[in-house]
């Protein structure tokens, strides 16, 4: 199976279980370096898929919290090759795909030919890149797709009908929808009727899963949003509890996470 | 600067024929526009508005009437005879520092300002790093009667405090940047953040000739009226073209101006000084161009500072308008095809010019345009006679403070 069909697969295992698919996120190496193998098998076993953070010096579609996550991970010497390393010894430990969200340059920096080779070797299903609209995403998508490795396209509550609908078509593994115009870790309410009309109307023109994300904090939120879409992604709230020594998976588990490893 | 251009010549000739940036908003390889989906929507709005106002008879009409009856224009081109004489040479500067604000940051703040307003904004947010162009934001929107919000770094604020006050009595809100580098690279993240919360009813006024497309043709479009005017100047005035144009190069807006309209007059040296720092390690300057390589910062393809893990690298440089990663697109083109030189003034070397061109020439220039003082002197002892004109983009008296901790 590829990396984007195993994706796809686990979130559609996760409803036929009768629940949303839940995607936690953390910034690599973070809170600490050692553990992050750890961490990893946790989040494995409480979610469908998992989304690793490759810090970056300037996130800029992220709030605080991962902004913070980011930069103490870059001091601990956390990058790209050691991620790469890491998920490539821990691979067999893993029961979900792990896609990695990166910002752009830390990729161009790798080149998209060696990074898709370690990719494969190290079990990544594929990629969310926040600063690479699909108009730019032709160099990168040449190298993933090939070896069947996933570029999810995100959609914004202020993205376009056209648009929605040829991002959807688009993307692979899943459809992305940011449920706040805004960064990540933000307040704003997300279970308002506003953004499920939105999630509704990105799930009716996507022919794969969507998953709901930037927001993303409470069991009532998961339960409500998992009306409208297929998966819902949890960053900051998982970070903060993770940078507070925090029960990683009761956390998971409280927001509807699978209940074994 | 490892970027290798195979078709130069072709490049050139499309920039100059007025084909570039291209429709994807590219200058040959580089430019482009990497921004968040959240984004794209409104960038989207904004190339429409640019190519719908920015060439139409009636916005320029009245463009012109700001430039002219507010900002100041045309600004003087005055022959430098002291420095000259001192020099060796034939130098003439194109006179920004008397633009109002003081720099050459107001000719974009009121075009973008205008552009805004008939784009049915609610409000303006901005960076500054210098604070030149937070103050020629804050007066722009003041003048086309938009609110104001000006993020800027907070070691910015400290080295720029008599700005941040200007700011303040314009109308605008300053913001503390307290994330990251806490200086120009900080601040336009924090703006951008800003602009992802409220894309419909924000426009963001980007202060250098960088970001996504179409800002880099934006900001050079509104800058190059600093060209085009000293172009016609020189000759008005000199009786011929200079034999190089020199400008200091952070984001590179006033030295893209300057450069621009003299890109298809061959004679026409063109030479960028880029903030040499105390040193050549990366951390110790912000020559982008000089020490850079290729890659994605705050939505173009260009040239940065950045470690072998595309990790974008802090800067420094006495000059606060000058301590960026990034250089606009257009540079790095000119760059690559050899069409334009980039050298390096260290901060020493900068202070010594700037106190040259106050003892021999009565102006106290900014620390960012004292570089390209010390390039053009550089230029000057190679080029014994040569005509030199020099892009003297603000003003000094922001720097005072800077000045006095360096005991000069």
């Amino acid at each position: 199976m590829t990396g984007a069909a195993a994706i796809t697969a686990a979130i559609e295992a996760a409803n036929a279980d009768g629940r949303p698919a839940l995607v936690p996120f953390i910034t690599a190496g973070y809170p600490d370096r050692q553990e992050f193998a750890q961490h990893l098998q946790v989040l494995s076993g409480c979610g469908d898929v998992v989304e690793v953070g490759v810090p970056f010096t300037d996130p800029l579609a992220d709030g605080v919290t991962i902004q913070r996550s980011s930069e103490a991970a870059l001091k601990a010497g956390v990058s790209l090759d050691w991620i790469l390393t890491t998920l490539q010894q821990s691979a067999a430990d893993r029961a979900a795909p792990v896609i990695l969200m990166s910002y752009l340059n830390p990729l161009l920096a790798m080149g998209y030919e060696q990074l898709a080779e370690r990719c494969i070797a190290a079990g990544v299903a594929g990629f969310i890149v926040p600063d690479l609209p699909w108009e730019e995403s032709a160099p990168l998508r040449a190298a993933l797709e090939p070896r069947g490795l996933a570029l999810v396209q995100l959609v914004s509550p202020v993205t376009t009908a056209d648009r929605m609908k040829m991002l959807c078509e688009a993307s692979a593994g899943f459809v992305y929808a940011v449920t706040v115009t805004g960064v990540t870790g933000g307040n704003k309410p997300v279970n308002e009727s506003a953004i499920l009309d939105y999630l509704d109307r990105v799930r009716s023109v996507s022919p794969i899963p969507v998953c709901a994300g930037f927001g993303i904090r409470e069991a009532s939120q998961v339960e409500q949003i998992g009306l409208h879409a297929e998966g819902v992604i949890v960053g900051s709230a998982l970070v903060e509890v993770l940078e507070q020594g925090g029960d990683a998976r009761a956390f998971l588990q409280s927001l509807g996470g699978k209940q074994h490893d | 600067m490892n970027a290798t251009i195979d078709n130069a010549e072709q490049l050139l000739a499309a920039l100059v024929a007025g084909e570039l940036p291209d429709r994807n908003g590219r200058y040959g390889p580089f430019g482009g526009r990497y921004v968040p989906e959240t984004l794209v929507d409104a960038f989207s709005r904004l190339e429409d508005g640019v190519n719908r106002w920015l060439h139409d008879a009636e916005f320029r009409a009245e463009l012109q009437m700001e430039l002219r009856h507010w900002v100041g224009r045309p600004t003087p081109l005055s022959h430098a005879p002291r420095l000259s004489r001192e020099w060796g040479a034939e130098v003439w500067l194109k006179r920004e520092d008397l633009a109002h604000t003081g720099a050459h940051k107001i000719n974009n703040a009121i075009g973008q300002a205008l552009l805004a307003r008939r784009l049915g904004v609610k409000r303006i947010v901005a960076e500054t790093g210098a604070g030149q162009h937070g103050v020629a934001s804050a007066a722009a929107c003041a003048r086309v009667g938009l609110p104001c919000e000006v993020y800027m770094g907070e070691i910015d604020m400290a080295r720029q405090a008599p700005n941040v006050d200007r700011m303040k009595r314009l109308g605008a809100r300053v913001v503390a940047v307290t994330s990251g580098d806490r200086t120009l690279r900080a601040a336009i993240d924090e703006s951008m953040r800003e602009w992802v919360s409220s894309p419909s009813d924000t426009y963001y006024l980007l202060g250098s000739a960088v970001g996504g497309h179409p800002y880099p043709y934006l900001v050079r479009e509104l800058q190059s009226v600093i060209g085009r005017e000293a172009r016609q100047q020189m000759i008005d005035q000199a009786g011929t073209l200079p034999d190089v144009a020199v400008a200091c190069v952070g984001g590179g807006s006033n030295a893209i101006g300057l450069f621009h309209p003299f890109v298809d007059a061959a004679s026409v040296q063109l030479l960028g000084v880029e903030a040499g720092g105390h040193g050549s390690g990366l951390g110790e300057h912000s020559a982008t161009v000089v020490h850079g390589s290729p890659g994605v910062l705050h939505g173009t393809y260009s040239l940065l500072l950045h470690d072998a893990d595309g990790q974008i690298q802090e800067t420094h440089s006495i000059s606060a308008g000058l301590d960026y990663p990034g250089v606009g697109p257009e540079h790095a083109l000119l760059a690559a095809t050899g069409r334009a030189s980039y050298t390096v003034a260290d901060d020493a070397t900068a202070l010594d010019a700037l106190n040259e061109v106050c003892a021999l020439e009565g102006i106290l220039v900014a620390l960012e345009t004292a570089h390209a003082f010390a390039g053009a002197r550089e230029f000057a002892r190679a080029n014994p006679g040569a005509k030199i004109l020099v892009g003297v983009s603000g003003r000094g008296d922001k720097d005072l403070g800077t000045l006095l901790e360096h005991s000069v």
